[in-house]
Formats: C-alpha cells, structure tokens, sequence
C-alpha cells in the first residue's frame, strides 16, 4: 500500500481594494475627432489583463465598440494617479474611475448630438457607436458625426474625469473595529491527492473550484487567474520556500535551479465554475478575483493530505521528507499506543 | 578588448556580429541585432525564456556562446512570425488566452516549434514532456498545453 | 442580473498580439546610447555595522563611471508606505552604518557594462563588524534578544502596543462554555513571486533637468511619489514610464530601483539601465512573509464555533516595507468567512534578520485563508463532524455582525461550496444543499437569538 489517496476542501473569503481603502484611482477619458476614445491611467497590466478589461468597461459606458476605445496606461506625464495595481483592486478601482469618466465624456457627446438631432440629451441612447432618439429609430447620428461637429462645429470638449475613493476608514486600537473592505470574493476548493508513503511524494491529482467573483468582465481572463492561481497555490503548499530550513539563513535559494517552481510537468486537472453575485459598489458588478485563487488550494491540499495519511502536516511547504517524518511519527504513536492496550 | 567576429543565419538572412569573446547568443540577439523577442529571465539557463532555434533544436540562448553559432542557423520568434500575421502558434497562444504577462511567451513558442518540426503529433504528455523547461508563473501552463495541442490537432495528430 | 454587451465577453486580450510577437515593450528591451549599467554591492553578512565602505579600486577601474554610495542620495531613510501614514522611516536606500540582512545594497557601481560594473563591484572592499543576527521570530519577541531596530523593540508600533488587535464579545467565557477545545499551529514559508520578468528600470536625463523613467512597477505613481521623496525633488521634474510587466504578483511594488538608477543618471548625465539578476531577485527582493499562527477554537458537540483565539507572527524580515499594513489586513481576515461570536486576535509584526517581506499576492489573507481553513477540518474531525457541514453550518449569512464590527453583505461562501459539491460530484443532504447566505439558518442565527 504504497499510494494512497485523499480528498480535502476549502472555503475563502477575499476582500477587494486596501485594506481600510484610502487608495484612490483616477481616470481621464477623451474623444478624438473622429470618434476615437482615449482612456488615460497610470495603471499597470501586469498580466492579468487590466487594459483588456477597462476597454470593455469604456466601451459599454461609451456605447462605442471596444476597437474605438484604446486604453493608454503607464505615463504619469499624461495620466492621473493610480494607487497602483496590488490588493486586487485595479478592475474595481479603475473600473469605478473609468465608468465616473466615460458617463461624463458620453453626456458631453450627447448634448452635442442632442444639438443637432434637435432632441433632448436625455432621450438619446447610444449603442454601437450610433446616437439615436429613443422611440425614433430612423433620428440617428453616428457618433463620428457628433465628435466632428463638437470639434469643429460648436467648439465643445468631450471628455470626462473620474475617481473612485473608498475612504480610509479609521480602526479602533482596542477592539480592531473597522471598516477594511470594499467587496468580498469567495470560493471553494475541492483537492484530491495521491501521497506516496514509501517516497513521501505528494501528487496533486485534482483541483476543483467553485468561485463567485462578482460580475466577471472578460470570463476567459477569469479562467486564467483561476489556473494561475491554482498552480501557484499548490506550488505554495508542497515545493516553494526560500529558506528551506527556515528560521536558519542556510540553505538561502540563490536561483531557479535551487528555488523550485512548478513546471508543465506537475500539473493537477483544474477546473472551475464561477458564480455571479454582482457587487453592489464594484463597476458593473465586479468584486476582483486577481490574488485569491492562490489561497484555498493551500489548505485544500494540506486537508487532503489529512485525508489520505491521518496526519497534519502544518508547516509549508510539505516536502517528502516532512511526509515521510509524519507517517513515522504517526507509525510510532500508534504503536505505542497498541503497546499501552 | 579583443573582438570577434561571428558569421551565422538569423531568421534566414547571413549575419556578422563582431563582440567580445564572452559574449552569448542571447546577449548577441537582444543588444547587437536588436531582437528583442527573446527574453532574459534569468541568464542561467532556469527558466527557457531565452528559447531559439539554432539548426531546429530548441537551445538555450544564455548559455549558448555566440561563436557556437558560427556557420549555424538560429531562429527567434521575430523569424517564425509571417508578416502581417501569425504563426499557428502564435494563433493558438492568442485565442487560448496562453499568455499574461507575456514574458514567458516567445520561450514557449519556440520551445513548441521545435517539438511540433519533429513530432507533429505529439500527445499532451509530450507537450508537457518538451516544454518543461519553460518557466511560466502567471497561466498555471494549462492555456499554454491547450494552445499546442489546438495546432497538434490541426495536424492531424494529438487525440489521445 | 443586467443584460450588457461587451461587457461579460471573453474578448481577446489587447496586448494579445504583441505578447504572441515577441513586440510587446518590456522596460529590459528599452535601450539608449551612451547608456551606462549598475551593479549593487550588497551585504555579506545578515546583521552587521559597516565600519569603512573603501571604494577607490572600483572607482578606477577602466570604463567605471562613478560609485554611488549612501551619501548620494538626498534623503536615504524612507519607508514605502509613508504615503498611508505608515512609519518611522526605517530603511536606507543604500546602507550607511549598519546593514541588516544579508543582500542588502551597499553601494552601485556604474559603469560601461554591466561585466565591467560587476568586475569593479567586486573590488569595493566592505569592512564590516558581523553582529548576531536575529532569525527567529518567538526568540526577537523574547526580553533577552537583541534590539535590532534603532526605535529598541524589535516589532512595529501600533498606537503605542507591539501588537494589533481585535477583541469582539467575550473569549474565556466562550472557552469556558465549549465542549471541545481545538488548536492548531500553522507556518507558512516565505515564497518568492519569481516573476519570469526582474526588476529593470532605465533611467535617462533630459536636456530640460528632468529624468525619463522606464520602470516595470506594479504602482507608478507611488514609486513616483517615493522617488520625488528619496530625491527631493519636485515630483514632475520625473516623467515615470510603465504599465507593462512581466509578472508582478506584489514583487514590484517596493520602490527598489528607481531611485538608485536615478541618481546615478543625474550623476553621470547619462541614461542608466539596472536590471536584476535573477539571484538579485531570488536572495534580495522581498518574499512573502513566513507567518506563524497559533489558533484555539472553542466547539460546541454539534459544531458552533463559540470562540476562537488567534497570535499570529509576521516576519517582516529586517524592514517595513509592506508587512505593517499587510499585518492588519491578515488581522481582519484571520477569523475567516465563519460567525464566531467571540473573538481575539493578537497579531505582531515582528522583525528579523533576513531579506524584508512585503506584498505578495493575497498576503495577509493567504495566510489566514491556510490557518482557518485546515483548523475548519480538524474541528471537524474533534467532533465528528463532516468537513462540508461545519462549513456550511458555521458560515457567515449577510446580516450577521464580523468580530470588526462590520455587518455582513455579500456573503457567498454557501453558494461556492455547494458548487463546488456539485462540481466534483459529492452530494450535499438536502439540508445543507438548502441553505443559502440569506436564510436564518446555521449557527449565527442561533448566536444570535440565545445574544
Ligand atoms: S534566460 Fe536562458 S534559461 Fe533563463
Ligand atoms: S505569461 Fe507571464 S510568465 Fe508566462
């Protein structure tokens, strides 16, 4: 009985935004002549997808196809300021920021085509880069015309500035009361593993989680922080330390070659299905779901594991030989326990 | 400082590269020719972000030497990438979402190039089996397998 | 829910292309003429005082441009988060009398090359007297060990305690009603985030007296902000350039090479690269923090969590850089998505001789999700319960009060776990299978009715 398996689970909560807020993001938003959108931050993409997803976001605000809207980030020359991407809060800050700034750019343009359609701004819709006249369908303008004509016609800026602020709240010294998030994000996670009692080797067989994020704004990058994350989280459980006999200094990993890192060849089946509960106060619903698929595989592993062998094993990350340490310990109170029947 | 002088194949043109001695492929790739798409993650052959072709096979363009290269012919992503379009791979990678950050990317696709000119049917073990050298810390690799068994499969091949 | 158009759409990303080309701009593919290299001298020794930085070789090594050292820079002490109110300034920009873990900067050299920087770094000669270093965080917390931080305690101050704190309802008295007490130690490692991408910064001089700044940041206004601070200078004399980066996961946001590869642009009048090697960025960046938690619940036979008591030990290695902040959050998270009607938390930030922890990733959180979660399963397993029931039973229903004092609102803890249920094919009784984050159902309703 060389392998065996396990199952464990896991249930997280993830806050979106810093902790007690106070970290601002603000956006600038502006028409070309032709119709073109400009959305200006000093945000960063680090991967995950923030430029995708904040073009989205102006172009449904807008009411514009998303290729007429680029999003421009990374030159605090030209944009205002961002807190910066960390604490999963650039879809909801910058989303927030960019909605503020698109609806102000998009009355701006429709008063301008309320000008020329002879109609009142609050009549007009614009979707898909026409301006129509609700209940009139056949009183259109495109939205190219109207942004030639607020240029050149009657001298009128499109544009529009947002910020999105969650106060910082202030904390009690004494009972810690406070006010720290913005949103929460949850999920469960479901490990199935395999543990090798003569190597001690762990193998992560499975990982299946249910997320619920908020409205998810491009589903796909979803996906994609759900896998990165769930890799990452295993990773974090069974193979990564930079001291691995941590508190001592030696051995310090020095490169890729002593700090091991998952690679194609570790891989767990992954799969996912996420839930939508819009948030309340997140841009079109959005909670964030950047930093937290790292967190429940950890525990779901290490429950797992418990399952399979009887024992837990609570110092990270569960190597062989903290395994293998484990099922003689546990071997040893057992028959010692047998002995004192 | 003494120089050398280094006549090899980039991307299909003859190319002369005068360095110093100690001067590798990768460095000779991004700083004298100007090619940026092959990335330095770690310069210590950790990480396969640096993955070209020199003659087919996928090396490692930190660890290589520059004068290893005389008479050779290396391949970077800048030579697969059609102009005005991408390669099957590079089309897969893109629909399948396979890159975040991107700093991993023009690694992994080599590294699949190499495995699919040899084995155009590779199945999912193989794929994982060619590119495990390359290091990728955002996609979890998933996309990345999905992508080179998409263009597998427009081989022909990679049903399991 | 709201009918939208393309938002919801899993549209293709808009550096897709560029990423799949090998086109997209990394900050490493930024290059100027003239442009000259850093190499950093760091620390051999984990805790020390530096008697003499002697760097005349290295200055007279051919093709080196100049040294910098402490003194060049303007206002060496800062500490990242000084923006949110979080301090003393604590960290020097290169170290001046003593250096606190081993890798930390010392001094840059820039020179031609990055080859002929490392060769001239190498012959800058540190006499530095080595002090015993302070590892481990219960001994940095115990009277006898070293003071290592110059304010003479070896934890952060929050309002006057080492320690952060929430206290909610009664705890002994929860301890003292609970059938069954259950504790549990949990210690995290201290993880790189290994971007596939290092830390690079190219910094450039404009004709004007401005400086150009490419930068992978995860946060360009806040290491604009910082740098201003470091350089006292006017923070639109420096244009920050970024957006683009190869992997952050919390590993950018630290402010650790602008404003040395400024200062030595402004020196030499020259466009400056410094790019990590990848040893830089596995020994000298920050890491996530090794957290220790030391958590007891009080239970009830059929599964109420009445009470629970946490201390949990951040090593925040030898600075503040994001830990301080990151211990507060881990404070309001460590209690999980659980009712539990008393609660008390300790949490310390505690310093330590080694590579500083900062933001990764989740961190604060991660940590906690870890304690709880595995406490949740041997809970379970003290009284015999199902790990899916105490789950469900425990978890927190909107309305209920957090130990923060926050009221619950967009609890959805329930609905993941039952989908996740459904997803690997478990079935739930259908109690459980039932429940949802709005009904009067689990443990809290009941706290709350015998409040
Ligand atoms: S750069 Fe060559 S393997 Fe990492
Ligand atoms: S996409 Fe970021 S490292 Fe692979």
């Amino acid at each position: 009985m060389a392998k065996v398996r396990g199952r464990g689970i896991a249930s997280v909560s993830y806050p979106t935004g810093m902790n007690l807020g106070g970290d601002p993001t603000q956006a600038l938003v502006f028409c070309q002549p032709t119709g073109g959108f400009s959305v200006k931050l000093a945000s960063t993409d680090l991967g995950q997808g923030l430029k995708t997803v904040i073009q989205q976001i102006a172009a449904e605000t807008l009411g514009v196809p998303l290729e007429s809207v680029v999003v421009d980030t990374g030159d605090t020359d030209s944009a205002p300021h961002c807190m910066g991407t960390f604490a999963s809060r650039g879809t909801h800050r910058v989303g927030n920021a960019v909605i503020m700034a698109a609806q102000e750019a998009r009355r701006a343009l429709l008063e301008v085509a309320a000008e020329e359609l002879e109609a009142s701004p609050d009549d007009l819709d614009i979707s898909d880069g026409v301006i129509s006249v609700r209940g009139v369908p056949d009183r259109t303008l495109s939205v190219f015309d109207a942004a030639l004509a607020a240029h050149f016609k009657y001298g009128r800026t499109i544009s529009g500035r947002g910020i999105y602020l969650k106060p910082k709240s202030t904390v009690d010294p004494e009972t810690g009361a406070c006010d720290p998030d913005s949103t929460v994000a949850h999920a469960t996670t479901v490990a199935d593993v395999e543990v090798d009692t003569e190597t001690g080797e762990v193998t992560v067989l499975r990982l299946a989680s249910a997320y619920e994020v908020g409205r998810q704004i491009n589903p796909a990058m979803v996906e994609g922080q759900i896998a990165g994350g769930a890799v990452m989280g295993m990773a974090h459980a069974l193979m990564e330390t930079v001291y691995p006999e941590y508190p001592a200094l030696r051995p310090h990993a020095h490169n890729l070659s002593d700090y091991l890192l998952p690679t194609t060849m570790d891989l767990p089946e992954i799969s996912s299905v996420v839930l939508e509960y819009p948030s309340s106060n997140g841009p079109y619903g959005v909670k964030g779901v950047g930093e937290m698929t790292a967190n429940s595989p950890i525990p779901a592993i290490i429950n797992a594991i418990h399952d399979a062998i009887g024992v837990w094993i609570t110092e990270l990350p569960v190597t062989p030989e903290k395994v293998l340490r484990a099922l003689k310990e546990r071997d040893a109170a057992q028959s010692a326990a047998t002995a004192a029947d | 400082m003494s120089a050398i002088t280094v006549s090899f194949t980039l991307n299909g043109r003859a190319t002369t590269l005068t360095v110093s001695p100690a001067t590798t492929l990768l460095t000779a790739l991004r700083e004298h020719a100007q090619l940026t798409a092959t990335k330095a993650g770690c310069s210590q052959g950790g990480c396969g972000s640096c993955t070209v072709l020199v003659n087919g096979e996928p090396t490692l363009a930190c660890l290589t030497p520059l004068a290893h290269v005389e008479g050779q012919e290396v391949t970077t992503l800048e030579g697969i990438t059609p102009v005005g379009g991408l390669h099957p791979l590079q089309k897969a990678f893109y629909d399948r979402f396979a890159a975040q950050c991107g700093y991993c990317t023009p690694g992994m696709i080599m590294a699949a190039k190499a495995l699919l000119d040899r084995n155009p049917h590779p199945t999912r073990e193989e794929i994982a089996a060619a590119l495990s050298g390359n290091l990728c810390r955002c996609t979890g690799y998933l996309p990345i397998l999905d992508a080179v068994e998409d263009v597998a499969r427009q081989n022909g091949g990679g049903e399991r | 829910m709201k009918q939208l158009g393309i938002v919801g759409q899993s549209v293709h990303r808009s550096d897709g292309l560029g990423h799949v080309t090998g086109r997209t701009t990394f900050i490493d593919d930024i290059s100027y003429p003239h442009m000259l290299y850093i190499s950093m001298v760091r620390s051999p020794v984990a805790r020390g005082k530096i008697r003499s930085i002697d760097t005349s070789k290295a200055e007279a090594f051919p093709g080196v441009a100049t040294v910098i050292t402490a003194k060049d820079v303007p206002n060496n002490l800062y500490t990242i988060l000084c923006l949110i109110g979080i301090g003393p300034n604590d960290e020097p920009v290169l170290a001046e009398d003593e250096v606190m873990y081993e890798g930390e900067p010392i001094c840059a050299v820039v020179a031609e090359s990055e080859e002929i920087a490392r060769e001239a770094a190498s012959l800058v000669k540190l006499d530095i007297e080595e002090l015993e270093p302070v590892l481990d965080v219960e001994y940095a917390l115990r009277p006898e060990a070293p003071k290592i931080k110059k304010w003479g305690t070896n934890t952060f101050t929050y309002d006057g305690k080492d320690h952060c704190q929430i206290r909610f309802g009664d705890v002994e008295r929860g301890f003292a009603e609970a059938d069954e007490i259950v504790t549990g130690t949990y210690q995290l490692s201290p993880i790189e985030h290994a971007p596939i991408e290092t830390h690079v910064c190219v910094a450039k001089p404009e004709p004007d007296g401005r400086l150009t700044v490419h930068t992978n940041t995860q946060a360009l206004y806040f290491t604009l902000d910082n740098t201003a601070i470091i350089l006292k200078m006017p923070s639109n004399r420096i244009r920050m350039i970024g957006g683009t980066v190869g992997g952050g996961f919390g590993g950018k946001v630290d402010v650790l090479t602008e404003p040395i590869t400024c200062i030595a642009a402004l020196k030499t009048g020259r466009p400056v690269k410094w790019r990590w090697t990848r040893e830089e960025e596995t020994r000298c960046s920050s890491t996530r923090a090794a957290v220790k938690i030391e958590m007891t619940d009080g239970v009830m036979r059929d599964g109420r969590i009445v009470a629970r008591k946490v201390r949990s030990l951040q090593d925040a290695g030898a600075y503040h850089r994001h830990s301080p902040y990151g211990a507060m959050k881990h404070m309001v998270n460590v209690v999980g998505p659980y009712t539990i009607p008393n609660v008390w938390v300790d949490v310390y930030c505690v310093y330590t001789n080694r590579q500083p922890s900062s933001a990764m990733r989740g961190f604060g959180v991660t940590e906690a999700s870890f304690a709880v979660e595995v406490q949740m399963d041997r809970i379970a397993k003290a009284i015999g319960m199902d790990p899916w029931e105490i789950r469900l039973r425990n978890a927190y229903r909107n309305g209920d009060m957090r130990p923060f004092g926050k009221i619950t609102e967009d609890a959805t803890l329930i609905e993941t776990i039952q989908a996740a249920a459904k997803l690997v094919g478990h079935e739930l009784p259908p109690e459980l299978a039932q429940m949802h984050s709005n009904d009067e159902g689990g443990y809290a309703a009941a706290q709350r009715a015998t409040a």
